[in-house]
């Protein structure tokens, strides 16, 4: 009952200061794109690399299987590409936000959750700057449209909520503990991996239980349905997932929020 | 109790010296370890110093309140307690009003972005709306004096026009409560003038202001009443001029190590006809008494007198020679004593006393004082600037234009 009321507390606090958070994440997108000569196409690089690597992967697979490569394993390749891209490049963004803006952490007050939550805004920025080069490729190689595509919005959000949840744990944890950064870096590089960007889970058998365990896992696999017209994974999956970011994102905003009052002496 | 807009009680701050964890790599084996060692997490523990303890103190609403203080006192440690940046250990404070703080105001300035959206940045940081940044946009800019280069990022920018943006965007928050922090040893003269008296309107306007500076002189002309703190302690509360002349008494180092020299200044004093004193208005005449005292004999000596403002830039040098005092010798155990009487024209500002004894004919000095009295100069109303010209208005008349008569008429 009274972390209730802290909650609504915080939440007040943060509502006051949303100027300023628009103004952060405005700020964290205008600095990315002043800084590379490339502008935008900061945006799709890096989706683009996964969605190459991917086909390349793809086609190995498909090499060993002695089938031929198809669109919908291309078309389900990019789709699940781009999510993952947004979900590393915020993590990555938000576990240094609270050290890279030092000086405003020690000198003024306000929520600090505004930094990691920001960097997850413009790394979701990216993410709609690159969907849009993502539908002209599914147009120009005539992937179909279907129903499924209304899952799309929740199965964003739901990735989104993660991000936040997980930007806001690695933040605090990372001004406490300079390595967390590395150790993050690490995770990011080889969750690939252990998540199916690459590959679907029915590809193993019946130990795609246990890829599924990774929550992230049937967003994407959700994602790549909608365009690929595979059935969706089991809503119980989804449902999961739904849980589980709801829980990072309420549990990470506590955590955040109770290691706060630290940070300024700790940074 | 209503017209309170800060008040702090019994506040304690502790802070630990050693190096804390902060790696997983060094806390892991540390926690591990202290399962079988406890006292190696407590040896911790011991290394803590209190950077605040017991201070108390209360603002009214409308009233400019400064602290003082040397180095490491606990002043920035206060302003970051009250603007919730860090919380106490110990006490409570109550903030009456909108707070804004003037700690550090170029820190929200973003590298890569012009100078017009830094203004936008910073705004909104200090706690201004998008709609309250457009409508002072104008008036920000011309404050800062940076209208050729509002569009150029802020990476370009000297240090100087940095904090002057900095300044321009924080004197245009309107708070109730404002807390600044040496934010005036920014800029050249001409500005650090117009800060002040954006200050004092701020004020006028009756917001309450707390400030923090080793600028004795801005305090002193702004606020009424002050704090000198000591170590985390609170020295004394008391109006600005008593709190500083404590302060400057406190500055003044005690003669010791002086026991080698054949001779030595053993007494410096600064008085009016009123008594020994250190602060004087712009144009008063002061007495500076110099008592020098010999162990062995020595000879031809020369006392020689210096004042310096506060960037140690020399301002007025004398000394018993050019002032027509033949050299004099002394015996083992003799005292001189001397009165220099100056006229301090100098205007307002903080000034230190350099005295020296030595044989100026041969460029040796015996002993020197540095410094041996501050001298603090308070400006009329008459008088700005560095010093002091007496001015006096001859002459004011209306001239008329003959043709304009000839229309008129």
């Amino acid at each position: 009952m009274r972390q209730r009321g802290q909650m609504r507390e915080y939440l007040r606090e943060f509502n006051k200061y949303r100027g300023l958070f628009w103004m952060i994440t405005y700020r964290d997108i205008k600095v990315r794109y002043k800084q590379s000569v490339m502008g935008f196409l900061w945006a799709i690089l890096m989706p683009v690399l996964i969605v190459m690597s991917g086909i390349v992967v793809r086609y190995a697979y498909a090499f060993t299987a002695h089938v031929a490569i198809n669109k919908a394993d291309v078309a389900s390749v990019a789709v699940k590409a781009l999510p993952w891209a947004f979900l590393v490049s915020s993590i990555r963004f938000s576990c240094n936000s609270l050290m890279s803006n030092k000086q405003l952490v020690t000198k003024i007050y306000f929520p600090k959750e505004i930094f990691p939550l920001a960097a997850v805004m413009a790394s979701l920025f990216d993410l709609f700057v690159a969907s849009g080069a993502l539908l002209i490729f599914l147009f120009a190689i005539r992937v179909g449209w279907s129903v499924l595509l209304l899952w799309v919005p929740l199965l964003l959000a739901t990735i989104v909520v993660f991000a936040c949840g997980i930007g806001m744990i690695v933040s605090a944890a990372g001004l406490f503990f300079r390595d967390v950064k590395y150790i993050v870096e690490v995770l990011l590089t080889f969750g690939i991996f252990f998540t199916p960007v690459f590959y679907d889970t029915r590809m193993v058998g019946d130990k795609a239980k246990w890829l599924l365990l990774n929550p992230v896992a049937p967003l994407l696999e959700g994602l790549s349905s909608c365009v690929t017209r595979q059935p969706l994974p089991d809503p119980l999956w989804i449902a999961y997932s739904l849980a589980f970011s709801t829980v990072a994102l309420v549990g990470g905003y506590l955590f955040f929020k109770h290691l706060e009052p630290a940070f300024a002496e700790s940074i | 109790m209503a017209d309170v807009a800060l008040r702090m009680e019994h506040v304690y701050k502790k802070f630990r010296k050693g190096e804390v964890f902060n790696s997983l790599r060094d806390l892991v084996p540390a926690l591990t370890g202290g399962m079988f060692r406890r006292q190696d997490l407590a040896g911790h523990d011991q290394r803590e110093f209190w950077a605040l303890q017991d201070v108390s103190f209360e603002i009214k609403h409308g009233e400019a309140f400064g602290i003082i203080g040397h180095n490491g006192a606990g002043k920035s440690t206060i302003l970051k307690i009250l603007s919730r940046i860090m919380k106490p250990t110990k006490g409570k404070t109550v903030v009456n009003g909108r707070l804004s703080a003037l700690i550090e105001v170029s820190a929200g300035f973003h590298e890569d972005l012009t100078g017009r959206e830094n203004i936008f940045l910073n705004g909104t940081i200090l706690g201004m709306n998008k709609r309250e940044i457009e409508s002072k946009l104008d008036q920000i800019i011309s404050f800062s004096e940076l209208e050729e280069f509002i569009d150029t990022p802020v990476k370009r920018y000297s240090s100087g026009m940095y904090a002057r943006l900095g300044f321009s965007v924080a004197a245009h928050v309107d708070p109730e409560v404002l807390i600044v922090d040496e934010v005036l040893s920014v800029g050249d003269h001409m500005f650090q003038q117009r800060c002040m008296e954006r200050m004092s309107s701020i004020l006028k306007g009756g917001a309450t202001v707390l400030f923090v500076s080793h600028n004795l002189k801005a305090v002193s002309e702004l606020c009424s009443r002050a704090m000198l703190l000591k170590k985390g302690e609170v020295a004394i509360i008391s109006g600005t001029d008593s709190v500083v002349r404590h302060y400057l008494k406190d500055a003044q180092e005690p003669c010791a190590g002086d026991e080698n020299k054949p001779v030595y200044i053993s007494q410096v004093k600064v008085s009016d006809e009123m008594g020994e004193r250190s602060t004087f208005e712009s144009g008063q005449t002061a007495w500076i008494d110099v008592e020098v005292t010999a162990r062995e004999r020595v000879q031809k000596l020369g006392v020689l007198l210096c004042l310096a403002d506060e960037r140690q830039y020399q301002v007025f040098q004398t000394s018993t020679e050019v002032l027509g005092y033949s050299r004099f010798s002394l015996h083992p155990g003799e005292s001189y004593r001397f009165r220099f009487e100056l006229r301090l024209n100098m205007g307002q500002g903080t000034f230190y006393l350099d005295v020296k004894i030595g044989r100026f004919d041969i460029q040796k000095v015996y002993h020197r004082k540095a410094p041996a009295a501050t001298v603090f100069i308070r400006s009329t109303s008459a008088v700005r600037g560095a010093v002091n010209c007496f001015p006096r208005l001859v002459e004011a008349d209306t001239i008329l234009d003959s043709r304009l008569q000839e229309r008129c008429g």
